[in-house]
C-alpha cells in the first residue's frame, strides 16, 4: 500500500513577492518583478534585465545564528535557506530541534554556487594567498551546500540529497520527495531549490543570445511567454521550498493541507530524435507528461490547468504542441495554460519550486493566475489551442488537478500533478 | 603591546564566532575556545587568519595548534608580534 502525500508548507523567495502572503498577493495581480539592472549595461549585456527579489541580507538573521551568518556569501544558499525555513515555519513546526529529525528529509536543488562569492576565491589563489580563504568556503562552494544549511539548521535526519537537473530542477526535487514519502522511506520530505543567477552565469545565457533583448527600456514587459513578440527569456533568480508529509502524519499533527502531490514522472529525451543538449525531444516530453498522469491516474481530461515551462523562446509553441499530444486534447478542448516566468522570468533551477508554490496556491484558493504581456498571442499556439485556454486577467475558478512541468538543457524533463485534497 | 592590550583586541576576533557574548566579556587565560566558548573547531582556521590580519603577524601550523584557549591565543600572538619587532630592529 503506498502513501498519499499532501502539501503542508510553502516558502518562496521570488522576484515579484517574498514570503507566501506577498508572492499571492502579486500572482493574483500580475505583478511583474522584473527590472533593469544598470550593472548589466556597463558589462555590455544585450538583456540587462532580471527577476530579482528585494532580498533583505541582513533578515537571514531570523533564520540562522550570527556565527553562521557571518561569512556566509552564497545568495542562492541565502535564497534556499529563507525558502526552506519559511515553508517549515508555514507547516506549523519549531526549527529548534536536539535529536535528528530522523523521519524528515531534504531534497534541494540548485545549479552551481554563487560565481561572483566565488571569484574572491579565485583571485586570493591566484594571488599565491589561498591561506587566507578560510574555513567558510568549501560549504558554500559545494553544490550540496544549500541542502547542507537547510538540513543542518533544522536537524534533518533522513535522506539529504542534492539534485540538479538545470531548468527542470525544481520540479524533480519535489518529485523525489513525494516519491521517498509514497514508497515509505520518509514521513516528511522538505523539498525545493534555489538559484541565484550571478553576473558570470548571466553573461553565458546573454552569450547564447536566448535572452530578451528588445524591452531593456520596458522591463516589466520584457517576459512575454507565447506572444508573438517574444524574444527570449529574462534570467530570474529565488527560491521556492515545499513541505510534503505522509496525510496520516500530516493529519496526526493537525497540520494544514495545501493541496495533494498525486504523482509525476521524470525522464530524459536522450538527446535523441531532435533532442539536443538545449532542445527537448518531443517525444520524451510526451512520455514524461503521460507517464505522470498514468502514476497519478489521472485521466487528461480531468486537468484543469496547465503550468506550462514556457520561457518566452521559440520553444514555447512546440511545447504548447506536444502537450496536446500527451493530453490529446486542442482547440477549445485544452486546459487553461499559464505561465509565471511572464512576471518572474525564468528562475532556472528555481523555475520549478517557485512555479510548484504558484501552483498549490493556486489550487488552495481556487483561482488561475494571468500569463501577462500576452497582447499578442503567437498565431502557432492559437492555431492549437483555444485562445480562452491564455488568460490574461486572473480567473477565479474551481481548480481541482493542476500539471507543472519544466524542461531542461540536457533534455530532460519533469512533470508534477497536484490536486485540491478531498 | 602588553597581554591586557592582546586579550582586548582577542575578544574582537572572537566575537563573530561565538554566540556566548557574556561568557566572552569575562574570558580569562583559562577559557577554552572550544569547550567554553562553543567556537566551532572549523572555525579556528578563521580565527588565526583574523588575528593574523589584526596583528599584522603569520601564525604558522605549529604555532596554530597552541591556539587552544585565551592564554595560548595571547602567547603565540605575543611571542610572533615580539619575532616581528625582532626582525624589524
Amino acid at each position: 500500500m503506498t502513501k498519499r502525500v499532501v502539501v503542508t508548507g510553502l516558502g518562496v523567495v521570488s522576484p515579484n513577492g517574498i514570503g507566501v502572503p506577498s508572492f499571492l498577493h502579486a500572482i493574483k495581480n500580475g505583478i511583474s518583478g522584473i527590472k533593469f539592472m544598470p550593472r548589466y549595461e556597463e558589462l555590455n549585456f544585450s538583456c540587462r534585465l532580471a527577476g530579482m527579489p528585494d532580498f533583505e541580507w541582513v533578515k537571514l538573521i531570523n533564520y540562522i545564528s550570527e556565527v553562521t551568518l557571518h561569512g556566509l556569501k552564497g545568495t542562492n544558499i541565502a535564497y534556499g535557506l529563507a525558502a526552506a525555513l519559511d515553508a517549515w515555519a508555514d507547516s506549523g513546526m519549531d526549527y529548534e530541534t536536539d535529536e535528528p529529525r530522523w523521519e524528515t528529509g531534504c531534497v534541494f536543488g540548485n545549479s552551481i554556487a554563487d560565481t561572483e562569492a566565488m571569484k574572491n576565491v579565485i583571485i586570493r589563489v591566484d594571488n599565491k594567498e589561498a591561506k587566507k580563504l578560510g574555513s567558510r568556503v568549501v560549504e558554500q562552494a559545494m553544490n550540496s551546500g544549500v541542502t547542507s544549511y537547510i538540513a543542518g539548521r533544522l536537524g534533518l535526519g533522513n535522506k539529504v540529497i542534492t539534485n540538479s537537473a538545470a531548468c527542470a530542477t525544481g520540479s524533480q526535487a519535489i518529485l523525489m520527495g513525494y516519491e521517498y514519502i509514497k514508497h515509505g522511506y520518509a514521513k516528511r520530505m522538505l523539498t525545493g531549490s534555489a538559484e541565484h543567477v550571478d553576473t558570470y552565469v548571466y553573461g553565458a545565457f546573454d552569450s547564447m543570445r536566448v535572452l530578451s533583448w528588445k524591452f531593456n527600456d520596458h522591463p516589466e514587459q520584457a517576459s512575454r511567454p507565447m506572444s508573438s513578440s517574444a524574444g527570449g527569456f529574462v534570467p530570474g533568480s529565488g527560491a521556492g521550498a515545499l513541505v510534503l508529509e505522509e496525510l496520516d502524519f500530516a493529519l496526526a499533527r493537525n497540520a494544514k493541507i495545501y493541496a495533494e502531490v498525486l504523482g509525476g514522472s521524470s525522464n530524459s529525451g536522450g538527446q535523441r530524435q531532435g533532442g539536443t543538449m538545449t532542445a527537448a525531444n518531443s517525444t520524451g516530453v510526451i512520455r514524461c507528461i503521460q507517464q505522470a498522469l498514468a502514476s497519478s491516474r489521472v485521466d487528461s481530461q480531468q486537468i484543469d490547468l496547465i503550468s506550462g515551462h514556457l520561457t518566452a523562446t521559440n520553444a514555447d509553441s512546440k511545447e504548447i504542441q506536444n502537450w496536446s499530444d500527451a493530453l490529446k486534447r486542442a482547440g477549445d478542448d485544452f486546459p487553461l495554460i499559464n505561465s509565471l516566468k511572464s512576471m518572474i522570468g525564468h528562475c532556472l533551477s528555481a523555475a520549478g519550486s517557485i512555479e510548484s508554490v504558484a501552483a498549490v496556491l493556486q489550487i488552495a484558493h481556487q483561482f488561475v493566475h494571468p500569463n501577462i504581456n500576452l497582447e499578442d498571442p503567437n498565431p502557432e499556439i492559437t492555431n492549437k489551442i483555444g485562445i480562452d485556454c491564455l488568460p490574461v486577467d486572473m480567473i477565479k475558478k474551481e481548480i481541482n488537478i493542476v500539471a507543472k512541468a519544466n524542461f531542461g538543457f540536457g533534455d530532460v524533463n519533469s512533470c508534477l500533478i497536484f490536486s485540491k485534497y478531498n | 603591546m602588553t597581554r591586557a592590550e592582546i586579550l582586548n583586541e582577542l575578544k574582537k576576533v572572537f566575537a563573530p564566532y561565538t554566540t556566548n557574548k557574556e561568557l566572552l566579556n569575562s574570558i580569562n587565560d583559562d577559557t577554552d575556545l572550544i569547550r567554553d566558548l562553543k567556537i566551532n573547531s572549523a572555525n579556528l582556521v578563521d580565527i588565526i587568519i583574523d588575528a593574523e590580519t589584526k596583528y599584522n603577524i603569520e601564525i604558522d601550523f605549529d604555532a596554530a595548534d597552541k591556539m587552544i584557549n585565551v592564554g595560548s591565543c595571547i602567547d603565540v600572538i605575543s611571542e610572533k608580534i615580539n619575532q616581528k619587532n625582532v626582525e624589524y630592529r
